[in-house]
């Protein structure tokens, strides 16, 4: 069959496309994606100011309970705002790659926007570098935007040393590649898209409980913490909080220390594991479905 | 046969099977569509149509069968054999964030020789709602944006599956002369429909299936044979109501007209329409012939 292809006239037809188009169109979807974004109401609350709104919660309603970490004589330590600041941003990284991504992807699967892509000739690398790019837009505007409340409205104390900045430039970087492309492959399992936040969310919801988000970690069983352990949350919350917390928090950890080491190998394997699996599952369309 | 056709295939479909466990969707199903043609696959919900249109356009894979489409196989085509098609799917994608010209000027993008994005939206009739996202539209309008996004990339195979449901008679119409503009530009275009005026407006040939197998091919003119197209003359008498089918229905009605030594009762000549033939060919395949439904005649 191959050999009569090759005869026929109409297959000189197909003209190679041009050099460079899948990143030069992978850039045009990233303004697309984000200008979507920014205009769905819901995603713009649930996923990208909810850390915002959390920690405002979090910090006007515990502003009487006093600091966390005090000395003996009630002096010193920092305030409940300052100490779940750094559960915040990870669970921002989190909403932003996971909760997002899977929902969205799974939502244009069955709306049906994915089968138009498929009968285009826009490359699947080009439709995943928009929506990498949206994550990185949106998450990098909301860690700015986090930090600003935390600091100009919470008066909330940032740190100044370099390398803490650092450390959280990679935890950053670490943590939301992770996270889109755990999404990724995360949108695959709704059957719908009416049924994608319904999946979704409760599994974000648990992991934000359980991994130290809302509830300090220390004060949960340890059953609890070993199964949180095992999902990339946790270690993303406890490396953020290596970076906003006194050096002195470190003895409250699970092990005494932040294990920052520990922290880049889960974020790492979850990474690894989550490549894999939209390598595997990603389908512009179910076929014969 | 426009005149941009040629007998270069750009479609050829060969013993085309496509089974769903014991289900035959589409059975041994064959023909060619050449350049320049306008093709349309006629059949009732559910006959196999857009299975066979799905197939050609690589979204689905086949049971049995050849199929190329531009000279390839579509379930081993590439972005470029992609850059070459236009597809408009049966079903609107939602989109309902962006507006009319963000969509279409997106899609513009992912071809290198796309048509200006200002006056597809023109074509499709749209100038006025380009600002307007598209999740504000009509479900006729947003018809209109598949269509702009599938021709928009200059394609030189047009898939159109049941483009015009939901259309009022006007925009119908509107979209009737896009499509003929397309031809005159030389677009091949595979149309699925089930509304008849619109293939016999739009396509050169037809090919009709009906429960996964194709019952007939060819010019709209022709589909059922010469016999189906025979005029009928009807007319009353105290005996009741009587029908001949004669290809000389005027000579017949003088006859009669001598014969009934005045004007014959409730004369008609009833010429079949291409409706009445399509329901011939359809219901042949499953129910008892009903070649001339009453009411659905032409009046001549």
């Amino acid at each position: 069959m191959s050999e009569q292809t090759l005869t026929r006239p109409v297959s000189t037809g197909l003209p190679a496309l041009s050099r460079g188009r899948g990143i030069r169109l992978g850039l045009k979807r990233i303004a697309y994606e984000i200008r979507v974004y920014f205009r769905v109401g819901d995603q713009v609350f649930f996923t990208f100011l909810f850390p915002i709104v959390m920690l405002s919660i979090f910090a006007t309603a515990f502003s009487t309970s006093g600091n966390v970490g005090t000395n003996p004589d009630g002096s010193g330590g920092i305030s409940q705002g300052a100490y779940f600041l750094p559960g915040m941003i990870a669970a921002g990284i989190l909403l932003s790659g996971v909760q997002n991504l899977a929902t969205d992807i799974a939502m244009e699967k069955s709306d049906g926007t994915l089968k138009r892509l498929g009968g285009s000739p826009l490359p699947v690398m080009s439709y995943f570098l928009g929506k990498m790019g949206q994550v990185f837009v949106t998450s990098f505007a909301q860690l700015v935007l986090l930090l600003l409340v935390a600091s100009v409205v919470f008066g909330i104390e940032l740190p100044t040393e370099p390398e803490k900045w650092l450390t959280l430039a990679w935890l950053y970087l670490l943590g939301i590649v992770t996270s889109a492309v755990l999404g990724i492959a995360l949108s695959s399992v709704p059957r719908t898209g009416k049924s994608a936040t319904a999946v979704v969310i409760p599994i974000v919801l648990v992991l934000q409980f359980i991994s130290g988000v809302y509830l300090m970690f220390t004060m949960l069983p340890e059953w609890l913490q070993n199964i949180a352990s095992l999902f990339p949350l946790k270690w993303l919350a406890q490396g953020m909080r290596s970076v906003f917390l006194p050096e002195s928090f470190a003895a409250l950890e699970q092990n005494g220390t932040w294990d920052l080491g520990w922290v880049a190998v889960n974020l790492l394997v979850w990474c690894v594991v989550g490549l894999v699996l939209c390598r595997l599952t990603f389908r512009w369309i179910r076929k014969d479905s | 046969m426009n005149q941009h056709a040629t007998s270069t295939p750009i479609v050829e479909v060969e013993n085309l099977g496509k089974r769903y466990g014991s289900l035959a969707a589409v059975d041994d199903v064959s023909f060619d569509i050449c350049r320049g043609e306008t093709f349309a696959l006629l059949g009732p919900n559910g006959a196999g149509k857009s299975t066979t249109i799905e197939i050609l356009e690589g979204y689905r894979d086949r049971t049995s069968g050849t199929v190329r489409v531009l000279g390839v196989d579509p379930q081993k085509a590439d972005l470029a054999w992609k850059a070459r098609l236009g597809i408009v799917l049966q079903s609107s994608a939602e989109a309902a964030h962006v507006t009319v010209r963000e969509q279409v000027e997106q899609f513009a993008a992912y071809y290198d020789r796309p048509r200006n994005v200002d006056e597809v939206i023109a074509a499709v009739g749209l100038t006025e709602k380009a600002k307007t996202r598209i999740g504000k539209l009509s479900g006729g309008q947003r018809r209109r944006v598949d269509v702009a996004l599938g021709v928009i990339g200059r394609p030189q195979l047009l898939f159109l599956d049941e483009p015009t449901t939901g259309f009022d008679p006007e925009a119908r119409r509107q979209f009737w002369q896009l499509i003929r503009s397309l031809k005159a530009d030389g677009t091949t275009i595979l149309l699925t429909t089930h509304y008849l005026d619109e293939a016999a407006q739009l396509a050169d040939r037809v090919a009709v299936i009906a429960a996964g197998r194709l019952v007939e091919i060819g010019p709209v003119d022709t589909i059922g044979g010469a016999d189906a197209r025979t005029p009928v003359v009807r007319w009353r008498d105290e005996s009741g109501l009587h029908e001949k089918r004669t290809s000389e229905p005027a000579a017949f009605a003088a006859r009669l007209h001598a014969a009934t030594d005045g004007e014959p009762r409730d004369l008609e000549i009833l010429r079949p329409t291409l409706e009445d033939i399509y329901l011939g060919l359809v219901g042949a395949s499953r129910v008892p012939s009903t070649a001339l439904i009453p009411g659905e005649t032409a009046h001549v």
